[in-house]
């Protein structure tokens, strides 16, 4: 046993390839760093598409992934607060803790919307900072991309001018395609949708939509029938083009509103992987755009 | 515009008299009010896309994991119990832990639970859990931790929760059912907590694997205070983990337990039926084993999920033991020791599933083995058990928010020899402040 214990210690550094071990919180980032890293990062996300960020399991090989890494990229603003504390001090990583260089908090380079004036747990789950789900507008990928290729280059410096190079190339093509998807919601300004939870609120400000509803009667709060029924009738005086959800969420109540209001229920890919076309972040937004698209010109 | 035109249809409507042109000067005025708010709104707009465009200077949405500092939770905990009414209450052929918190008939109030925790500097943070009671503050925990030692090491010093197995790291909030497990409650009363230190090792590999030592005082059940240098209880640990797919995820474990008892007190009832108080000195080792298993569709367990865990024990206990004279009231002990040896085991399991968003409901099944007890010259006096203690446990319980939780749970309790108890309880479990951080 000691033997072997010993072979191990002595192993330690032999896992040590990849450059520089990024730790992304969420898909997004993980292609975002991705995208900025190429062949030099290892990049692991913590969770999927699939996944409601909110509520993950704090599991012990996301441990494992956090005492490995070298650059952990969260949004922050509250939404990982139920598990990624939990992996910082299992882990004993010291480089990734908070206000070291290894811990990026995107919520930190972008303007959040939606910050309450009051912070009471009776208005549901609040997030102090404001609204956390800020990759749903493209400019703010670009923003986050270009802190996080800084931070990239200052972490490994040896590789720092193939990261500026990379995100140099991805940030050309990430701005022509945002003008791209501009150009295609001019129709669509002004379309009056209903949010299942407050998930798309900086996609909804990007292309100037107008959110008249929210699925949800508080913030992390599990639709109600009867608040279902409000949201139902208030739909009749204000009514919306479409009801939109993410994909990772519940289809029951979209659906069931969706069908009493004649409307589509759109369920958007949120993030990178939450549909087949959705498998990088051009995917997600011209799928993003297409659904919207859709409704709007029905 | 469509407002511009409605008020001119207005107007004329309204002043069918009014000349025309006196409505065109009105229209132009309009027009012009219009147009001038419109490169207003729009310069307006400018500066706002101009600030949007510029990053926020890192810190300027500094904050704390929950935005308060310290984090301070709070949780309230209360039940109604409809149980039975024993003489003795205890675990038949296990010697009584410490101080096990009865738990009264009808309406009572659990322990209320005060946490704070902070980072202390860049280097440590800490930690401090406080029950209260009535007349009575207990000191759970209150512990710092090292923050930047990196190289996967942790220590962590004061008095803190034993890594022990699964769920002694828990405080009853975080439980799944009501009560503790027979096994814990036989083991340590609650949960084994050391004043001392914890040094832990994640290993760097792709399997999470983590290794762990404590040292501490010992004072707490198995062991006692024996006012000593030195330490007078070791604990080592190890656990490893990782993912089947997308959806399943399991933890195994390992642990000991070393520590020493000097006249450490029980009450039992002797061969006659009397209260006696029996003194341990001796050694006490612990093995416990754990294993946990959790399902969730695609790892998403906002809507279904279902969590298996078990543990495993065995307890073994030589040295001596004293019966206190109790022959005044009538019973059989007359201040007799001799050696005590006790190898015992037991285990519980337990599954919960969530069978949607808000409802769980949950089984859990408690067996212990008396084992093998010398009692040498004791025998005379004192009852030898070979009931072998179960009970089966049935709980569900809803939960409005992450913050909030009401129980009820029903168990058929055959711990004590020859009594079939009904138990029903209900429970609420509320928690205030920032809290939700569970571990796995």
């Amino acid at each position: 046993m000691k033997r072997l214990l010993l072979l191990f210690i002595l192993c330690l550094p032999c896992g040590a390839e990849a450059a520089l071990n990024v730790f992304a919180c969420e898909p997004e980032w993980a292609a975002l760093a991705g995208e900025i890293g190429g062949d030099a990062v290892r990049v692991y996300s913590a969770t999927t598409a699939r996944q409601d960020p909110h509520r993950i399991e704090a599991r012990p090989s996301l441990i494992a992934q956090m005492r490995r890494a070298d650059l952990v990229v969260c949004s922050g603003a509250g939404l990982e607060d139920g598990w990624l504390p939990v992996l910082l001090r299992e882990a004993g990583n010291a480089g990734v803790q908070r206000g070291r260089p290894g811990h990026f908090e995107v919520a930190r380079y972008v303007t959040l919307l939606e910050k309450p004036a009051v912070l009471d747990r009776a208005e549901g789950d609040v997030h102090a900072d404001g609204n956390p789900h800020v990759h749903t507008d493209p400019r703010n990928i670009a923003r986050v991309g270009a802190a996080l290729a800084a931070r990239m280059g200052e972490l490994d410096p040896a590789t720092a001018s193939r990261y500026q190079a990379r995100w140099q190339d991805f940030s050309t093509r990430w701005n022509a395609a945002i003008a791209r998807w501009s150009q295609r919601a001019v129709p669509m300004k002004d379309m009056s949708v209903a949010v299942q939870h407050k998930s798309f609120s900086y996609l909804i400000a990007w292309l100037g939509l107008r959110e008249v509803a929210t699925l949800e009667p508080k913030p992390g709060v599990e639709p109600s029938l009867t608040h279902l029924a409000r949201v139902a009738a208030q739909l009749q005086a204000t009514p919306a083009r479409a009801v939109l959800r993410a994909t990772y969420q519940s289809p029951r109540p979209a659906d069931w509103l969706a069908a009493r209001a004649g409307i589509p229920a759109l369920a958007l890919p949120y993030t990178v992987g939450g549909s087949a076309r959705a498998a990088d972040l051009f995917g997600l937004f011209d799928e993003t755009l297409d659904l919207l698209l859709q409704a709007a010109t029905r | 515009m469509l407002r511009t035109t409605l008020l001119a249809a207005a107007l004329s409507a309204a002043f069918p008299a009014f000349a025309q042109s006196e409505l065109d000067t009105l229209r132009a005025e309009l027009n012009d009010l219009k147009t001038s708010y419109e490169a207003r709104i729009a310069a307006l707009e400018a500066r706002i896309r101009e600030a949007a465009a510029q990053p926020a200077a890192p810190g300027d949405t500094a904050r704390t994991a929950d935005g308060f500092n310290p984090q301070i939770s709070l949780i309230l905990q209360g039940r109604y119990a409809h149980l039975g009414d024993p003489e003795h209450r205890g675990i038949a052929g296990f010697l009584p832990a410490g101080h096990a918190h009865g738990t009264p008939r009808g309406f009572s109030l659990d322990h209320t639970e005060l946490a704070i925790s902070a980072s202390v500097d860049p280097y440590f943070d800490g930690y401090l859990n406080l029950a209260l009671a009535d007349e009575e503050v207990d000191v759970e925990e209150a512990w710092f931790r090292t923050t930047a030692l990196g190289h996967g090491l942790t220590v962590k010093g004061g008095r803190f929760l034993s890594a022990l197995g699964y769920q002694n790291e828990r405080h009853p909030h975080a439980w799944d059912f009501a009560d503790n497990t027979l096994m814990y409650r036989a083991l340590f009363g609650e949960a084994y907590a050391h004043d001392g230190v914890q040094v832990k090792w994640v290993a760097p590999t792709e399997r999470f694997a983590e290794f762990g030592a404590e040292a501490g005082r010992g004072a707490a059940f198995p062991g006692t205070d024996r006012n000593r240098n030195g330490a007078g209880a070791y604990s080592l640990f190890a656990h490893t983990g990782g993912d089947l797919g997308a959806s399943h995820s399991w933890r195994a474990g390992l642990s000991r337990l070393y520590t020493r008892a000097e006249a450490r007190a029980g009450e039992v009832e002797d061969l006659t039926d009397t209260e006696a108080m029996t003194f341990f000195s001796g050694r006490s080792r612990t093995w416990i084993a754990d294993f946990v298993w959790k399902w969730a569709p695609d790892g998403n367990a906002y809507e279904r999920n279902f969590s298996f865990a078990t543990e495993y024990f065995r307890r073994d206990e030589r040295g001596d033991l004293t019966c206190a004279d109790n022959s005044a009231a009538g019973g059989a002990c007359g201040d007799s020791t001799d050696a005590y040896r006790a190898r015992q085991s037991g285990y519980y399991a337990q599954a919960v599933y969530q069978f949607m968003p808000r409802w769980r409901t949950g089984y859990r099944y408690d067996r212990l083995d008396p084992g093998h007890v010398e009692l040498g010259a004791n025998e005379a006096f004192l009852p030898l058990s070979t009931h072998r203690p179960t009970r089966h446990t049935l709980m569900v319980d809803y939960s409005p928010s992450e913050f909030s939780r009401l129980r009820l749970q029903y168990a058929k309790d055959r711990s004590m020899e020859n009594q079939d108890e009904n138990q029903w309880i209900v429970q609420y479990i509320h928690s205030l402040g920032p809290h939700g951080a569970h571990r796995f």
